[in-house]
């Protein structure tokens, strides 16, 4: 597909501010949607609208073939064993929550849990509740001078046999990627549960569960051309199997009454209450969406023009540049040097350039770099190197009026 | 805020910013780049807060740089010192301390950020709503009084 077509499909990006055409760089915050995905949702609600699972009208059942049908894909796409194993939530949040709550019978007082320490806060905030709940103990993986995880110390961690594993794919803030299937293989050779955090990944890499096999894999539809909430907790199905619900009610139920109630079988067990129908029926076109782009292509061509960001932003000097690696995945983090984040955030911004500027909610990794925050500029499948070139322009007019 | 170490009155009452000085330099700006700059200029003129006055405590929360407010009445009237980590919001507050410094409650009441702002040519991107922070601080500013 010609990428100009591609473009033209994301009816968003066809916008001025305050004067300026929209130069959208902030992705890996979530991405923009193409129209199918709009339209999807909208068409669900103009034709289908109904409860699914439930009714035994037609429209019901238009709802639930559709909405089961995006379980179907989702198996395919990250290559799951069974459709039982892909859980719809509410996005990569919820799904951790989901995890750290569930297992909490599995965890006793003393058990270490590892967390990486590029992780943002929801893959830290849920595991630090259950080493409440549990006495468990929480333990940063610690990363190298270059933002790499450190794979020594990890390996080091390893020996002391974690009873979890939690990682990113791909660091939200920094964009560096992990070697997940080593990393996974070598955490489940001491016995540990697995999570990793795809929210940064899965619209960029081939994710294969197979390959990496974790044993929990989530991630949410926005970052990847599909609605907000919505987002799957993938988990292999003996050990998803053995999680407490943390939502009970609705149809995560098979039986109820004032004696005892007996739960479903999966995934019905752990999608307590109307789940978001729409929102997964535009999850299902995003699917498309990826599936119809020549996938080496299109991963080829991000991989390009990351690294034409990173290398122009090398060129212009007075730039910080953190964990930026040839191989990292969407998203370049940086500071003017010297200068506050939020400055250079709102004279971007003055240009209709949309970057995320902050912690990214990943303090402790802002804390270990010993920055307060930083800029973040991140690419999608409709960033071209116009973007690029206009955002350095602009960042080039924020240097002279910061640094002058 | 009253139980917090203060910065002494003298520090209060120096702080100078003469309306008449900065706003035409506002009203005559011909571009947003010049607006900016005379905003980064004016958060000069603040004095930078002593470390031993960056403390929690006064920090504005909403802020996403940091920032802090010191509030001191005097003879019935209002005098702040504030300051923040990123350029642009130290200028804007500056801006808002020109606007309440010296002022009594009632006028400091009755001011309208909205009609000030305008007035600068900053009603798009630097209007306290859309910034993050400035109404915090404005917020802080009102509540203090």
């Amino acid at each position: 597909m010609d990428h100009a077509n591609l473009r033209a499909q994301f009816p968003t990006l066809e916008q001025t501010l305050d004067g300026y055409p929209l130069c959208y760089l902030d992705t890996a915050a979530t991405s923009q949607k193409p129209k199918q995905v709009i339209e999807a949702m909208s068409s669900y609600y103009h034709k289908d609208n109904a409860n699914v699972h439930r009714a035994a009208h037609q429209l019901s059942s238009r709802a639930t073939t559709h909405y089961e049908a995006v379980r179907d894909q989702l198996k395919s796409f990250i290559k799951a064993q069974r459709r039982e194993e892909i859980i719809f939530t509410h996005g990569t949040t919820e799904s951790i929550n989901m995890v750290a709550y569930g297992l909490t019978h599995k965890i006793k007082s003393g058990d270490m849990i590892l967390i990486d320490t590029a992780a943002h806060h929801a893959n830290i905030v849920p595991w630090q509740e259950l080493a409440k709940r549990t006495g468990a103990v929480i333990k940063p993986i610690p990363l190298t001078e270059d933002c790499r995880l450190d794979i020594q110390a990890y390996d080091k961690l390893l020996e002391e046999k974690p009873a979890i594993v939690a990682l990113c794919h791909v660091s939200n803030a920094l964009g560096t990627q992990n070697p997940v299937d080593s990393l996974i293989a070598k955490a489940k050779a001491v016995g540990a549960i697995t999570l990793i955090d795809g929210a940064q990944a899965i619209a960029h890499l081939d994710v294969d569960m197979q390959k990496i096999n974790c044993d929990f894999y989530v991630f949410s539809g926005h970052k990847m051309y599909g609605p907000t909430g919505v987002g799957v907790l993938y988990g292999r199905f003996e050990l998803l199997d053995t999680l407490t619900p943390m939502m009970t009610g609705g149809e995560m139920i098979k039986t109820v009454s004032f004696d005892s109630t007996e739960y479903n079988i999966l995934p019905n067990r752990l999608e307590a209450g109307t789940p978001p129908i729409a929102e997964v029926i535009g999850l299902g076109e995003a699917l498309s969406f990826l599936l119809s782009l020549p996938t080496a292509e299109t991963a080829q061509r991000e991989k390009e023009l990351l690294n034409y960001l990173q290398q122009q932003l090398k060129n212009l000097g007075d730039i910080t540049l953190y964990g930026a690696h040839e191989d990292n995945i969407g998203a370049v983090a940086f500071n003017l040097t010297g200068e506050h984040h939020q400055d250079v955030g709102i004279l971007l911004d003055q240009q209709g350039i949309a970057v995320r500027c902050g912690h990214h909610c990943a303090m402790p990794l802002m804390q270990s770099l010993g920055i307060k925050g930083c800029c973040r500029a991140s690419i999608g499948v409709y960033s071209n190197k116009e973007d690029i070139d206009r955002f350095i322009e602009a960042l080039k007019s924020v240097k002279d009026m910061l640094l002058d | 805020m009253s139980q917090l170490a203060q910065p002494s009155t003298a520090a209060f009452l120096a702080l100078s910013l003469d309306s008449e000085e900065i706003l035409p330099l506002f009203e005559n700006a011909g571009s947003w780049q010049e607006r900016y700059r005379q905003i980064m200029l004016l958060g000069k003129k603040l004095p930078k807060l002593d470390e031993e006055f960056r403390v929690e405590q006064a920090q504005v929360r909403g802020c996403e740089s940091n920032a802090w407010l010191y509030h001191n009445e005097i003879e019935g009237k209002h005098y702040f010192i504030a300051d923040s980590d990123a350029r642009i919001v130290k200028g804007l507050i500056a801006l808002l301390l020109t606007a309440c410094n010296g002022k009594s409650s009632d006028e400091i009441a009755a001011f309208n950020s909205d009609v000030y702002f305008d007035r600068l040519g900053l009603t798009g991107q630097l209007s306290p709503s859309r910034t993050n922070g400035l109404l915090a601080v404005l917020k802080a500013i009102k509540t203090s009084v």
